[in-house]
C-alpha cells in the first residue's frame, strides 16, 4: 500500500482503537459501580490506545519513507556489475535516472544496456518488497499497540497522567523542531561549505576581490573553477542594503510617529492597514515592479540628466526594496514608541512642551536602543531578500559604490548557482553553500543583537 | 498612543471611572442623593481677584461623566488641597487646569475656566504657553530617563529661556535649590534621574516644573509613591514653595492636606461638596458627606 | 532671573519659532506617509496597467473547411495517418479565403502566422475527438499569433515592440474590421498550465500546485506551530533547554527564506532522496520555515486569555493538561487561526526557498497530487517576469493581481474572523 494510503489507515486504527478501549473501560467500570470508581475516565483509557497505536505507527511510516529510497538506491547502484560502475555522483544520477526510466516503462528496455535491464528488475522488484514489508509491518505496529492499551485498562491504572505525559512530551517535540531546524540548517550548509574550502582556500573566499564561478570545459582548463572572491558580493549586497535601508528608516520611523503622535483616529485605522498590505505583497511583485518599471525609469531619469545607469542598477532594487521594509521599521518603532511610558509624555508636556519636542527630545532618545533594534532587523531582512535582487539586480559581481551601476548580492549567487541543473562536487554549486553559510552567520549575528537589543529596552520598561 | 486606552492617564484608570458608574447606584444612600441633588457647594468657594474663576464646569468621558457643574476659585498664592473618595473626580478636576485631558480623545470639558481672567479653553489659546505658566507635579516620578541636568535644563532648553550656558546652570542650580535637592545631586548632575530614590525622583519632577517658573504648580497626589520620609520633603517643599506659587494639590490622605494647605476642597462623585478654610473643614465641617468622610465613614 | 513676567515674556516671543517646527516635523511625518501610501499606489496602478490585458485573449474565427484531401487525411481514427496529416493547411485555406489575391509562399506563410503556433494540434485534438468532422465545415475559433496579439492589444503603447509586416498589419486590421479577429475574456489563462506560447499559458496549474503546496504546509505547520506555543507557555520550566528553544524560535522567524531553501536541497533532496519539484517538498520547506512565526503568534494568543480562566478551571480539581485543552485552547483559538491564515498568505506568495528545491521547472500539466511535479503562482509570476517574450509580461501582471487577490481575500477573512470571534477581557 502506498504512504498516502496507510496513513489514514493507521487513523481509522487509531481511532477504532479509540472506541474499543472506551467501551471497555465502560465494561470494566460497570460491575464497580460506575466510571467514577476508575482511576481515569473513558476517554483517557480511549485516548491512551488512540496514541499507543497511532505514535509507533506513524513514526514507522515517517522513517520508512524518510530511507525507503536512500536504501533502495543504494542496494540497485550496488548491484551494477564492476564496468558499470559509475566514476562521478552525476554520473551515477544520470544512471539511476536511466534504471527508473527503463523500471517505470517510459524507456524501452531494448535501448537499454543489459545490466540496466536487470538493474531495473531489480529496482522493481524492490520497491514492490518494501511496499508489502511496509504495509505488514505499519498494520502489525500499529494493531499491536492498539492491543496492548486495550488489555491495560483496568480500573487502578490512572491512564489519565500517562496520556497526559505523552501529550506533553508531544508538545515537547513540536517546540524543539525550532531546535532540529535550526540544526537542520547548519548541517545543510556545513558539510558542503567544508567541502568547499577543501578546494578554495577560505582566505581567498572571504578576501578575494573577484567572484566569477565558473564550469570547467576540460579538466586541464586554466582558472577552470573561477574566482570565488566574496567581496564584490558583499559590498554588492551592503550598497542595495544601504540604499534600502535610508528609504525606509526615515519614512517608517516618520510614519509611524506621525500615526502614533498626530494623525486621527479614523485616518490611523486607514492608513494603517494599507501600510500593512505593503507588507503583505510578496516579494516576487516587488521584483517584477523593481525590475520592469523602477528599474527602466531610473535608466531613462538618469540618461536624461546625462548620466549613465545601467538596466539594472543597485538603486532600483535598493529603492524598491526600501519601500518593502518600510511597514517594518514602522510597525516595529510603532510598537518600540507606544512601550515608552505616558507619564514621561505627560511629564513634558506638562512642562509646556510641544508635540514634536516632547517626540524628539523625550521619546525618542528614550525609544532608541529599541529602535536601534528594529534597524538591525530590518537590516538583516534586506540582506537576505532575494527576489528582487534576483530579478533587478545584476549577475554582474561589480566592485563599486556606485548606485547606478549593476552589482550582484549573496543571495542572487545562491539562487543562480543552484537553480536548474548542477553539477555535484563542482566548487561552483559548493560555493552557493558557502555563500548560504554566510548568510546564515551574518544575519543570525544581527538576529541576536538585535532580538537582544530589544529584548532590554522592553524589560526596561515593564 | 495608539489605542484609546493608553491615552488615558496612569492616574484616571479605568477602574476609578468604573467606580464611578458603580458606585453611583450601589453605596449612595437616599440622603447623599438629596444634599448632592441641590448642586450647591457649602462653605467658602469663591474669593477677590482669583487666580483661577472656574465656573458650572462638566467634564465628560465619552457618555460618563466625571466632573458635574462645579464652580470654585482658586486664589493667587494660596495652597488648595482636593480631598475625596476614589473617583471622585479631584483628578480629572486638576487636568482641567492645564489642559492635560487634551490628549484623550474621548473627554470633554464644559463650563467657563479662566485663569487671570482668560479662558483657558478659548480654542485660540495657546497650550504650550498655558503648560509654561501652570506646571505640574504627577502621582509617580517621571523623571526622562537623562541626567539630572538635563531633566531640569529641559523646560527652560525648549521654551529659550536662557541664552548662555551660565544662565542655565544658574536656574538648574536654583530650582534644584528650591526643591530642596541641590545638596544631595550638586556632584552628580550628569547621573542619570532613574536611579535615584522615588523622593529624590519626584523632588526632582517638583525641580523641573519650577525651572519653568510656572505661576501655579498642579501636584497630582505627588506623595503616593512616596516613603513617610520622604513625604515629609516634599510637604515642606510646598509650604515653602507656597511664597511664590499657587499650588493645587491632589491628595488621599486628609493629613496631608491639613498639613500643608490654606483651603481644602471636598469632592464627591463628580460633585465639589465643601470647600472651606483647611482647619474648619476637618474641624467643623458644613456639609454631611464632608463630615462623614473626615470621620472615616468611607474613602 | 526667575522674574515670572519677563519669563512668561520669553515663552510667548519663542512660540512662533516653535510652532513653526512643530508644523514642520508634523509635515515631515506626513510627507513620509504619503511616500508609503503613493508607493502602494504606484504599485498598483503599474500591475494593473501592465496586467489588465492579461485577462484578454485574441482570438480568430475562421470558417474551416476541414477538407480531408488538403490535410491527406482520409481516417482520423487512424494514429499513424493523423500523426502525417497537414493540420495547417485548412487554416491557411480558411485564412486566404478572407485574403483571395494572396498569391506566392512567402506571402501565405506572412498570413498563417497570424493564427497562434498550436491552431493545427487544436484542429487534430478536434478531429481525434470528432472523427465525424472530416469533410464539414466549421467556424472554429482560434487563438491568435502572439505578435498578432500585441498588435491588437498594445499597438498604441510605446513599451511595446509590435513584431508583424506592414502587410501583416494591414490584414490584421482588416480581419478586425471584419469581426474575424476579436479580443475576449482570457479564459485560457483559468484552463491551461504554462506553455511556450504566451497565448496558451495558464496559470491554473500554478494555483493548484499552490494550493497542494499550501495544504502541506497547513497540515504540518499548524499543528505543530500550536502544540510547540502550549508547551512553551504552559509546560516549559525555566531552564536553558527552554531558553534555547525559544531563541531559536525568535531566530528563525528573522533567517532570511532562501536558507531554508537550502536546507529543503540538502535535507529533504539530498538526504532523504526526495523528488525535486513536488508540493510536498515545498510544503515541508515553508512549514519549516512558518512554524517559528505560528508558534510566536500562538503564544500571544494564549498570553491574552485570563489567569483568572486557569485559576477557576485549577480550582475544581482540573488538571494541567485539563485546563489547556479544555479552557484555555478554546479561548486561543480564534487568535491562533487568524494569526495562522496571515501566515499562510505570506507563505503563499514565497518564492526564492521553491526556486532551489527546483519548483521552477517548465510544468505545462496541471498538477494532480503531491508527489507530481508542480509550480507555484509567486514562481510561475517569476518566470513569466523573466522571459523574453512581450507577451509573457502582461501574463506576470495578470498572475499578480491573482495572487494578491488571494492574498488579501486571506488577509480580509483573518480580519472578518477577528472581529467575529474577538473576546475582550
Amino acid at each position: 500500500m502506498q504512504t498516502a494510503n496507510l496513513l489514514p489507515l493507521v487513523l481509522i486504527l487509531a481511532a477504532v482503537a479509540f472506541w474499543l478501549s472506551f467501551q471497555r473501560s465502560r465494561a470494566v467500570a460497570a460491575p464497580l459501580g460506575g466510571v467514577r470508581h476508575l482511576k481515569a475516565l473513558p476517554t483517557h483509557y480511549a485516548a491512551r490506545a488512540a496514541l499507543w497505536s497511532a505514535i509507533p505507527g506513524l513514526v514507522l511510516l515517517g522513517l520508512w519513507a524518510g530511507f525507503e529510497g536512500k536504501v533502495i538506491h543504494s542496494i540497485v547502484m550496488a548491484s551494477l556489475p564492476e564496468g558499470m560502475a559509475p566514476d562521478s555522483a552525476g554520473q551515477a544520477s544520470l544512471l539511476f535516472t536511466q534504471i527508473s526510466n527503463v523500471a517505470r516503462g517510459s524507456l524501452n528496455p531494448d535501448l537499454a544496456p543489459e545490466a540496466v535491464v536487470q538493474a531495473a528488475a531489480l529496482l522493481e522488484n524492490l520497491r514492490e518488497q518494501s511496499r508489502v514489508f511496509k504495509t505488514v509491518l505499519v498494520i502489525l505496529v500499529t494493531v499491536l499497540g492498539a492491543a496492548f492499551a486495550w488489555f491495560r485498562v483496568a480500573p487502578h491504572v490512572n491512564a489519565r497522567n500517562s496520556v497526559e505525559t505523552t501529550l506533553r512530551r508531544i508538545f515537547f517535540v513540536c517546540a524543539a523542531v525550532a531546535v532540529l531546524t535550526t540544526m537542520g540548517i547548519v548541517f545543510s550548509v556545513i558539510f558542503e561549505t567544508i567541502r568547499f574550502f577543501g578546494r578554495v582556500p577560505i582566505t581567498e573566499f572571504l578576501f578575494g576581490t573577484s567572484w566569477s564561478p565558473q564550469t570547467a570545459l576540460r579538466p586541464d582548463q586554466v582558472g577552470a573553477d573561477g574566482a570565488f572572491g566574496v567581496i564584490p558580493l558583499f559590498t554588492g549586497t551592503l550598497l542595495i542594503s544601504v540604499i534600502a535601508l535610508l528609504v525606509a528608516v526615515p519614512t517608517g520611523l516618520l510614519s509611524a510617529i506621525y500615526l502614533s503622535e498626530y494623525a486621527g483616529k479614523r485616518a490611523r485605522s486607514v492608513i494603517k492597514p494599507l501600510l500593512e498590505l505593503l507588507a503583505g505583497i510578496p516579494t516576487v511583485v516587488y521584483g517584477f515592479f523593481a525590475a520592469l518599471t523602477v528599474a527602466p525609469f531610473i535608466r531613462d531619469l538618469a540618461e536624461s540628466i546625462g548620466l549613465t545607469a545601467s538596466s539594472q542598477s543597485a538603486l532600483a532594487a535598493g529603492l524598491v526594496m526600501g519601500i518593502m521594509i518600510i511597514p517594518f521599521v514602522s510597525s516595529l518603532s510603532d510598537d518600540v514608541i507606544n512601550a515608552v511610558p505616558q507619564s514621561l509624555r505627560d511629564g513634558s508636556l506638562a512642562l509646556g512642551a510641544t508635540q514634536s519636542e516632547t517626540m524628539k527630545k523625550v521619546i525618542f532618545p528614550a525609544a532608541l536602543p529599541g529602535i536601534m533594534g528594529g534597524i538591525l532587523l530590518a537590516a538583516s531582512r534586506a540582506i537576505g531578500e532575494t527576489m528582487i535582487v534576483v530579478m533587478a539586480a545584476g549577475l554582474a559581481a561589480n566592485l563599486t559604490a556606485n548606485p547606478l551601476e549593476s552589482v550582484t548580492t549573496v543571495t542572487v549567487q545562491i539562487a543562480t548557482l543552484l537553480v536548474g541543473d548542477q553539477e555535484f562536487n563542482s566548487a561552483k554549486t559548493l560555493s552557493a553553500f558557502a555563500l548560504g553559510m554566510l548568510l546564515f552567520i551574518v544575519t543570525l549575528i544581527l538576529n541576536v543583537i538585535a532580538l537582544k537589543v530589544v529584548r532590554k529596552y522592553r524589560e526596561q520598561y515593564e | 498612543m495608539s489605542n484609546a486606552s493608553s491615552n488615558i492617564p496612569d492616574d484616571i484608570t479605568k477602574t476609578e471611572k468604573a467606580a464611578i458608574k458603580v458606585a453611583e447606584p450601589a453605596q449612595q444612600d437616599r440622603r447623599e442623593a438629596a444634599a448632592l441633588e441641590e448642586g450647591k457647594t457649602v462653605g467658602i468657594p469663591f474669593c477677590e481677584n482669583p487666580k483661577f474663576q472656574l465656573r458650572n464646569v462638566e467634564v465628560s468621558y465619552g457618555d460618563t461623566p466625571a466632573i458635574r457643574n462645579i464652580s470654585l476659585d482658586i486664589a493667587r498664592n494660596e495652597v488648595i488641597a482636593f480631598i475625596g473618595p476614589s473617583g471622585c473626580g479631584k483628578s480629572t478636576f486638576l487636568r482641567c487646569l492645564n489642559r492635560m485631558n487634551d490628549s484623550i480623545e474621548s473627554c470633554s470639558v464644559r463650563g467657563s475656566l479662566l485663569l487671570d481672567g482668560e479662558d483657558i479653553y478659548d480654542p485660540r489659546r495657546d497650550v504650550v504657553e498655558l503648560r509654561a505658566r501652570v506646571g505640574m507635579v504627577f502621582q509617580k516620578p517621571n523623571p526622562f530617563p537623562k541626567s539630572i541636568y538635563d531633566n531640569v535644563a529641559y523646560g527652560p532648553r525648549i521654551h529659550g529661556l536662557a541664552n548662555r550656558k551660565s544662565d542655565l546652570d544658574d536656574i538648574v542650580e536654583g530650582s534644584l535649590r528650591k526643591a530642596g535637592l541641590w545638596e544631595e545631586v550638586k556632584d552628580r548632575l550628569d547621573a542619570t534621574a532613574t536611579g535615584m530614590s522615588g523622593g529624590q525622583q519626584q523632588r526632582l519632577c517638583i525641580a523641573r516644573a519650577i525651572a519653568v517658573s510656572p505661576e501655579v504648580i498642579l501636584m497630582d497626589e505627588p506623595c503616593s509613591a512616596l516613603d513617610p520620609i520622604a513625604t515629609a520633603k516634599v510637604e515642606e517643599l510646598i509650604a515653602e514653595m507656597s511664597e511664590s506659587y499657587t499650588i493645587v494639590i491632589v491628595t488621599h490622605s486628609m493629613q496631608q492636606a491639613a498639613r500643608v494647605s490654606h483651603r481644602t476642597a471636598y469632592f464627591h462623585l463628580g460633585h465639589l461638596v465643601e470647600v472651606n478654610e483647611t482647619n474648619r473643614l476637618f474641624t467643623a465641617p458644613e456639609h454631611e458627606l464632608t463630615e462623614s468622610y473626615i470621620t472615616g465613614r468611607f474613602g | 532671573m526667575n522674574n515670572p513676567t519677563s519669563q512668561a515674556e520669553l515663552v510667548r516671543r519663542s512660540l512662533k519659532r516653535r510652532y513653526r517646527k512643530e508644523r514642520r516635523f508634523r509635515l515631515y511625518g506626513m510627507i513620509a506617509v504619503a511616500i508609503a501610501l503613493l508607493s502602494l499606489l504606484i504599485l498598483f496602478a503599474d500591475i494593473i496597467q501592465k496586467g489588465h490585458t492579461g485577462f484578454l485573449k485574441t482570438t480568430i474565427t475562421l470558417d474551416v473547411e476541414l477538407d480531408g484531401e488538403l490535410m491527406y487525411l482520409t481516417d482520423p481514427t487512424d494514429r499513424d495517418e493523423m500523426a502525417m496529416a497537414d493540420f495547417t493547411a485548412p487554416i491557411l485555406a480558411a485564412l486566404k479565403a478572407q485574403f483571395p489575391d494572396v498569391e506566392g509562399r512567402a506571402a501565405e506563410r506572412e498570413l498563417s502566422r497570424l493564427v497562434g503556433t498550436y491552431a493545427a494540434s487544436d484542429l487534430r485534438d478536434l478531429l481525434r475527438a470528432e472523427p465525424g468532422l472530416l469533410g464539414t465545415t466549421q467556424t472554429l475559433e482560434f487563438l491568435a499569433h502572439d505578435t498578432v496579439s500585441v498588435y491588437v492589444k498594445h499597438a498604441d503603447n510605446p513599451r511595446y515592440t509590435v513584431r508583424l509586416s506592414d502587410q501583416q498589419k494591414q490584414w490584421v486590421d482588416e480581419l478586425q474590421a471584419r469581426g474575424v479577429i476579436d479580443t475576449s475574456f482570457n479564459d485560457v489563462l483559468f484552463q491551461n498550465g504554462d506553455s511556450r506560447e504566451p497565448a496558451n499559458a495558464g496559470i491554473l496549474g500554478a494555483i493548484v500546485g499552490s494550493m497542494l503546496t499550501m495544504l502541506v504546509t497547513l497540515v504540518l505547520s499548524f499543528p505543530v506551530g500550536v502544540a510547540a506555543a502550549i508547551y512553551l507557555e504552559e509546560f516549559a520550566p525555566r531552564n536553558r533547554l527552554t531558553d534555547f528553544i525559544e531563541v531559536n524560535i525568535n531566530n528563525l522567524a528573522a533567517v532570511p527564506s532562501i536558507i531554508f531553501g537550502l536546507l529543503g536541497l540538502a535535507v529533504f533532496i539530498g538526504a532523504f532522496g526526495m523528488p525535486r519539484s513536488v508540493p510536498v517538498v515545498g510544503g515541508l520547506v515553508l512549514a519549516l520555515m512558518t512554524v517559528p512565526t505560528i508558534i510566536i503568534s500562538s503564544r500571544a494568543a494564549i498570553k491574552s486569555v485570563p489567569p483568572s480562566i486557569r485559576e477557576a478551571a485549577e480550582g475544581i480539581g482540573a488538571s494541567r493538561m485539563q485546563v489547556v485543552l479544555h479552557h484555555v485552547l478554546p479561548l486561543a483559538m480564534p487568535g491562533m487561526l487568524t494569526g495562522s491564515i496571515i501566515v499562510m498568505a505570506q507563505a503563499l506568495g514565497e518564492t526564492a526557498p521553491l526556486l532551489l528545491i527546483g519548483m521552477v521547472a517548465f510544468i505545462v500539466d496541471i498538477p494532480d497530487g503531491l508527489f507530481d511535479a508542480a509550480t507555484v503562482l509567486p514562481v510561475q509570476i517569476y518566470l513569466w517576469a523573466s522571459s523574453a517574450e512581450q507577451g509573457f509580461i502582461e501574463l506576470a501582471s495578470a498572475g499578480i493581481m491573482v495572487l494578491l487577490t488571494f492574498m488579501i481575500s486571506m488577509n480580509a477573512l483573518a480580519i472578518w474572523l477577528r472581529k467575529r470571534l474577538e473576546r475582550r477581557w
